[in-house]
């Protein structure tokens, strides 16, 4: 009896040890129309962000929005047209992290998926490019 | 003895699966970030600079 017991125990173990280690490399999917249809928004929206971030009057905030870093090196009749660029970027990336965490089955986990985009999108972006330290400070990418 | 043993198995097995649940509801940070670094890529473009940046005023058509 004991023994049957205890056999029961090392297959329910292992079945849970199988279980956990395939649950601990899952993929991602990202196989969505909305998805698919918020990064070519994305591509079009940084045709044109794209001179922004070499100038330095955008930047790459911590929390992986973009945000205005020196207004004043926009000429005033682009201003308007650089912030709603800004804004609608910021919009589709906060549409991109909430549906990866829907289209995984997780709508809680939309916070850590901005988090980890947030550090990526510093991460890749290129030289010279502004981004956010964790203070909130601006530094220029060496 | 007996029903203690089987008291133990009973607690381990109970232990087991909670805490394969509590493992299927961990954020997956690896898998994210190789989500981020697709996307963000396909963003980015990151290949050889074959246009010509624009420069300063050029930035703005219509």
């Amino acid at each position: 009896m004991v023994h049957r017991i205890w056999r029961y125990f090392v297959v329910l173990s292992l079945l849970a040890g199988v279980g956990a280690h395939a649950a601990q490399e899952p993929n991602l999917t990202i196989d969505t129309p909305g998805i698919t249809a918020l990064r070519k928004g994305l591509r079009d929206n940084f045709r044109q962000l794209r001179p922004l971030l070499e100038s330095g009057a955008v930047g790459l905030t911590r929390d992986g929005n973009v945000g205005l870093r020196d207004a004043s090196s926009v000429p005033l009749a682009q201003r308007a047209q650089v912030n709603a660029l800004i804004a609608q970027s910021n919009q589709d990336r906060a549409a991109l992290y909430r549906e990866i965490a829907i289209a995984n089955g997780h709508p809680e986990w939309e916070n850590d998926i901005r988090g980890i985009f947030a550090q990526r999108w510093i991460d890749r972006s290129r030289s010279g490019w502004y981004y956010q330290n964790t203070t909130g400070a601006w530094v220029r990418k060496p | 003895m007996q029903s203690k043993v089987s008291l133990i198995a009973g607690a381990l097995c109970a232990a087991s699966v909670t805490a394969c649940v509590t493992i299927n509801i961990y954020f997956p940070a690896a898998a994210a970030e190789k989500v981020a670094d697709r996307i963000i890529d396909d963003v980015y473009q990151l290949k050889p600079d074959t246009a010509k940046p624009n420069e300063g005023g050029g930035a703005a058509p219509k």
